[in-house]
């Protein structure tokens, strides 16, 4: 029998932890499909968060490193600059990159360090049970805004890739969906135009994946998916924010 | 040939020939010479600078390039050392070999400039998080710093945690001449084969880590550096002794005030009295049973512990001597110096 579909040899057969309906595992099999389908399997580091991805060592099937929370992009671009012919990937969730990490994300930014940044947005602290995160959208609940996130109260959400696009040392900035098929695959497009303009060594290069956290956020996981679309592309647009010649 | 240089500067030149290849740092007095140095050095010798955004970033890139096996440093002062903690932990809990400079400055807070050694509880009893020492020298001169700086990736690569060389702004503030060890052929450093390389895949796979959520895995994994620490206690501890033959009253101190407490005994015995001084080099492992030793010999009626800081180390002095003689304490905080007449006066006031 012919096979007309394999899983990526670039996640290992370890099941994921994530909840139902999570978009993390669509997020790790279009990063891990796309290292493989560059060809740059036998030369690949990646870096987890702290947070709901902190286990991404165990699922992608590659040389990892364990970054304390926030520090991935200061991990990254230590490891970079000693391995400069190595892909490297950060993969960083919302409360570790936009507030605890907002730093190092700007800084690697900024100085151009030549890797990849793969920037899960849910909107929410997922691992500790759903806390506000800086991406949380006003009106949202969460733990730690029980009536709905107010902006006087408790600020406003930060938009990671308009901030970063002012700055000189990015090459790539994208923000795409992981809502429906098609966005999925577009995600994909720019997950490998990322590692491709690494390999060029173009520059820094972020991808923003909007995810859902049907859990936290005490949706169905088809509800979760339309809030993505619905609400959060309203304060976050998709699109190409800054992208080099 | 010996050459005339600033402390600072003799420890970065010393890392660079011992094989350091990747440096992270950030500006703070009185350390700032040894980033200045790696600047434009580690461009030389084909290596990595990286003035990073914080202290905090800095210890991150260095536990990333030391993932990949590269002899990786960074330097700081008090308050910088104190942002590097969360960093530090990590790099011991995930068993990765790096080199930490501590050019201490007084605290708490943003403290002063001038010298201190009030940072020696959080450079031998842990610092950050969790349970886990460091291997760390107190240094007393620019030709010492030189010689354990050459040595401390071999030291960090062997027992896979950090060194951490503790010194202060006189240390690295002071001109001194130095012979400057040979360059080492980074060819030809023993390859670690932990280090992440991006060709791993499977079984082969690297995994640079220090979660663990089983307890019973944690467990092992803190023994296995535990019984690396007990390994290093008994091939590492090092100290000086200096005229304890047939002394009455033992000075002790170490770094820059070891240097001082030298001069102050050589005026006692002028004086008169029987004053000898042990010299801790390594302070952690901490050189116990040199103390024992001393504080059973029956000539010896007391010690003296000289610190810059209200009484740190007197604690692992006093836990050494174990009671079987009285510790006393001597010191100056907040960035005062000793001199060596000060020390004198205190030690003349004990013995009448």
């Amino acid at each position: 029998m012919a096979t007309v579909f394999k899983k990526t040899q670039m996640l290992t057969d370890t099941p994921f932890h994530y909840c139902p309906g999570c978009t993390h595992g669509i997020a790790h099999r279009l990063v891990a499909e796309a290292i493989e389908e560059m060809g740059f399997q036998n030369n690949v580091i990646g870096i987890a968060p702290v947070g709901c991805a902190v286990f991404a060592y165990n699922y992608f099937n590659c040389d990892m490193i364990e970054a304390a929370h926030g520090r991935a992009s200061a991990v990254a671009t230590g490891v970079k600059r000693v391995n400069p012919q190595n892909i490297v990937f950060a993969y960083q969730g919302d409360g570790d990159l936009a507030s605890i990490g907002m730093a190092e994300i700007v800084h690697a930014a900024a100085r151009g360090e030549k890797i990849t940044v793969i920037f899960i947005n849910n909107a929410i602290y997922g691992m500790t049970g759903g806390q506000m995160a800086p991406t949380t959208l006003e009106g949202q609940k969460s733990t730690t805004c029980v009536y709905g996130r107010d902006s006087l109260l408790n600020g406003n959400p930060i938009k990671v890739c308009e901030l970063l696009a002012t700055l000189d040392g990015p090459a790539y900035i994208e923000r795409v969906a992981l809502s429906d098929a098609s966005s999925v695959r577009k995600a994909k497009k720019a997950v490998k135009k990322a590692f491709e303009y690494q390999r060029q060594g173009k520059g820094f290069t972020l991808v923003e994946m909007l995810s859902s956290c049907p859990t936290n956020w005490k949706m169905t996981p088809d509800k979760a998916l339309e809030y993505v679309k619905n609400d959060m592309q309203k304060i976050f647009p998709l699109g190409v924010f800054k992208e080099v010649e | 040939m010996k050459k005339l240089m600033k402390g600072n500067e003799a420890i970065a030149e010393a890392a660079v020939r011992a094989g350091c290849r990747a440096f992270f740092g950030y500006p703070i007095t009185p350390q700032n010479e040894i980033p200045e140095y790696m600047s434009w050095r580690q461009n030389e010798v084909g290596g990595t600078f990286v003035q990073a955004e914080s202290e905090v970033a800095a210890i991150n890139m260095v536990y990333g390039a030391a993932s990949a096996g590269v002899r990786a440093m960074t330097s700081s002062s008090s308050p910088g050392i104190s942002l590097k903690q969360e960093g530090i932990s990590y790099i011991c809990g995930a068993e990765l070999p790096c080199v930490i400079v501590n050019m201490v400055r007084s605290g708490p807070g943003l403290g002063g400039i001038q010298p201190a050694q009030s940072d020696y509880f959080q450079a031998v009893k842990g610092g950050g998080h969790g349970d886990y020492h460091m291997l760390v020298y107190g240094p007393s001169g620019v030709q010492e710093s030189v010689d354990i700086m050459y040595q401390a990736f071999d030291k960090a690569e062997k027992y896979r945690c950090p060194v951490m060389i503790l010194g202060d702004g006189m240390l690295g503030q002071m001109m001194e001449a130095v012979e400057l060890p040979e360059m080492k052929d980074i060819s030809k450093l023993p390859k670690q084969e932990w280090a992440v390389t991006g060709k791993g895949r499977g079984k082969t796979r690297k995994i640079i880590n220090s979660l663990y959520i089983q307890p019973d895995e944690l467990e092992e994994v803190t023994h296995r550096l535990f019984d690396r620490y007990a390994e290093m206690a008994k091939n590492e501890t090092a100290s000086e002794e200096y005229m304890t033959q047939d002394a009455e009253i033992i000075l002790t101190a170490y770094g820059t005030v070891g240097r001082i407490a030298k001069s102050a005994v050589n005026m006692l015995r002028e004086k008169g009295i029987k004053a000898g001084l042990i010299r801790p080099i390594t302070l952690y492992p901490f050189p116990s049973k040199a103390y024992n030793d001393l504080a059973k010999k029956d000539a010896v009626k007391q010690f003296i512990c000289v610190e810059l800081s209200m009484g740190q180390m007197i604690e692992d002095v006093k836990l050494a001597v174990n009671g079987l003689k009285e510790v006393k304490f001597y010191g100056r905080t907040g960035g005062n110096v000793v001199s060596p007449e000060d020390i004198v006066n205190a030690v003349i006031k004990e013995v009448k």
